[in-house]
C-alpha cells in the first residue's frame, strides 16, 4: 500500500504565455548524428471540441531508444554503449495552425506486465490554455500490427474508434518515414487520455 | 482519490469548455514507461538561471523577491536533482510574449523566465521581482491574481506537474476562475506561498516559501 501523508500540489493550466519560459535545447529534435535507430518524423495537429486548431499547446514526448531502453536510472536493461547518446525527451509547441512536429527514432519494445513486451510506443503529454491538468496519452504505430495486437494497454480498449485514436498513421514524405498523429482534446474523434 | 484531482471542465474558466476531454480518463497501471522520465543533470542549468533579476544590463523594476522551498513526494521524501522551470509577468503585469496585448509597459531588464535544480534535500530558490496582476478576457473586469508559473519533472513521466504559485492575502484569489478550478479548499490553499521572514534578506528582498508535493508513481511497476 502506498502511504499518503503529504497533500499533492494541484495542477494549474500552463496558460497562453509559456513559450519563453519553456525553451528547451534540442526541443523537437531528439536525434543527434550518432543515435542508433530508424529515423522517423511525427507530425500532427491539435484540435478542440469545435474542430478548431489549438494554436497554443505544448506537446512533450518521452520514449525508449531503439533497443527498448529508457535513459533513466530505473531502467536496468543493458544497452549497447553507442545508444547512450539518446535521451528520449522532446518538447515543442503547436504553431499558428495547430501543427507540431518531432524528429526522432522509432522506439524498441519495452517490458510490460507478466513477462510480456509492450508494443513500441511514445508517451505524450499535452498542455494548453484551458487544459487544467497535463493530458497524458500514448502514441502507437499503425504498421506494428502484430505487436499492437499483443499490447496489454491497447488490447484493454474495447472501442475500436477510441483505440484508433492512439495509432499514428505511417506516411512517407520526401522519402522519410512520417507518422501522423492528430490530437483531439474533445469531440467525436476525441483522443483517449490516461489517468496515470 | 487525491484531493488534488478535479474535473477538467470548469465552465467559469471559459477556455475549458471546448478543451476539456468529455470521456473519462482511462486508468493506466504504471509500466516502465510511466516510472521513468527525463532526468537531467546540472549541465543544462547555468548558475545564474535562477536569478531573474540579473539577465539584462540593468535591474528590473519592482519589488525584489526570493521564492524558495522544497520539492517532496507524497511520502515526504525530497525529490532531488529535479529541474524546475518558472515564468511570470513583470511588475506591471505584462509578459515578455508577443501575444500579450495588455497595455502595460515592457521592462527591458526583465524577461521573466528561469530554471534551477533541486539540491539533495529537495530545496530550490529563485530570485525575481513580484509579478503584477493583469486583466484577461474571461469575463467582465476579470483580473488574474499575481502568480508565477512552475513546471516540474520529478523522477518519472507520472510525476510531471505544471502549476501556478500565488501570493498570500491576494484579494483577487476568491474570484479567480483558474485558482478556483481546484474545488477542495485545502488542496487549493497549497497553491499559495507563505511570506517567510527566514527567506527574507535584510535590505534586499522579501522571502516567500512555496513547498511542492509531486504526485506519486506506483512503487512497483506492474510486472510478474
Amino acid at each position: 500500500m502506498k502511504k499518503m501523508t503529504f497533500g499533492v500540489t494541484p495542477s494549474q493550466t500552463i496558460g497562453p504565455f509559456f513559450h519563453y519560459g519553456m525553451d528547451w535545447e534540442g526541443g523537437a529534435n531528439l536525434v543527434g548524428e550518432n543515435v542508433v535507430g530508424e529515423r522517423i518524423g511525427i507530425e500532427g495537429r491539435v484540435f478542440d471540441g469545435s474542430g478548431t486548431a489549438v494554436t497554443d499547446a505544448l506537446i512533450e514526448i518521452w520514449q525508449a531508444n531503439a533497443s527498448g531502453r529508457y535513459t533513466h536510472p530505473e531502467d536496468s536493461q543493458q544497452t549497447p554503449p553507442d545508444e547512450d547518446e539518446f535521451i528520449g525527451f522532446g518538447r515543442t509547441e503547436t504553431d499558428d495552425e495547430g501543427y507540431f512536429r518531432f524528429d526522432t527514432i522509432k522506439p524498441g519494445r519495452v517490458p510490460g506486465p507478466e513477462n510480456t513486451l509492450q508494443a513500441p510506443h511514445i508517451s505524450v503529454s499535452v498542455f494548453a490554455r484551458g487544459v487544467l491538468d497535463r493530458l497524458a496519452t500514448r502514441l502507437y504505430f499503425s504498421d506494428e500490427t502484430e505487436a499492437n495486437a499483443e499490447d496489454a494497454v491497447l488490447s484493454a480498449i474495447e472501442d475500436e474508434t477510441v483505440r484508433a485514436s492512439l495509432l499514428a498513421k505511417l506516411t512517407e514524405s520526401d522519402g522519410k518515414l512520417v507518422y501522423r498523429f492528430n490530437i483531439h482534446l474533445q469531440g467525436e474523434q476525441e483522443t483517449l487520455f490516461f489517468e496515470i | 482519490m487525491s484531493d488534488a484531482k478535479f474535473p477538467l471542465l470548469h465552465p467559469d474558466y471559459k477556455s475549458t469548455v471546448l478543451r476539456a476531454p468529455k470521456r473519462p480518463l482511462i486508468p493506466l497501471a504504471h509500466t516502465i514507461s510511466e516510472i521513468t522520465g527525463p532526468v537531467y543533470g546540472h549541465e543544462k542549468v547555468r548558475p545564474l538561471d535562477n536569478d531573474l533579476t540579473r539577465q539584462h544590463k540593468g535591474e528590473p523594476l519592482g519589488e525584489r523577491i526570493i521564492v524558495g522551498g522544497r520539492v517532496l513526494d507524497e511520502n515526504g521524501r525530497p525529490v532531488r536533482n529535479t529541474m524546475i522551470e518558472v515564468w511570470q509577468a513583470n511588475a506591471a503585469g505584462r509578459y515578455y510574449h508577443k501575444k500579450d496585448l495588455h497595455e502595460a509597459p515592457i521592462d527591458p531588464n526583465f524577461t521573466g523566465a528561469g530554471r534551477c535544480m533541486t539540491d539533495d534535500e529537495g530545496r530550490y530558490s529563485f530570485t525575481s521581482i513580484k509579478p503584477g496582476a493583469y486583466p484577461w478576457q474571461n469575463h467582465s473586469n476579470a483580473w488574474r491574481p499575481a502568480h508565477i508559473h512552475f513546471s516540474l519533472f520529478g523522477m518519472a513521466f507520472a510525476t510531471r506537474l505544471v502549476t501556478q504559485m500565488y501570493f498570500p492575502g491576494d484579494p483577487l484569489l476568491p474570484m479567480d476562475p483558474i485558482f478556483n478550478c481546484v474545488p477542495d479548499e485545502r488542496a487549493r490553499s497549497r497553491l499559495i506561498s507563505s511570506f517567510d521572514l527566514e527567506t527574507t534578506q535584510p535590505e534586499w528582498a522579501l522571502g516567500y516559501r512555496f513547498d511542492i508535493v509531486l504526485r506519486g508513481r506506483d512503487e512497483t511497476p506492474m510486472e510478474t
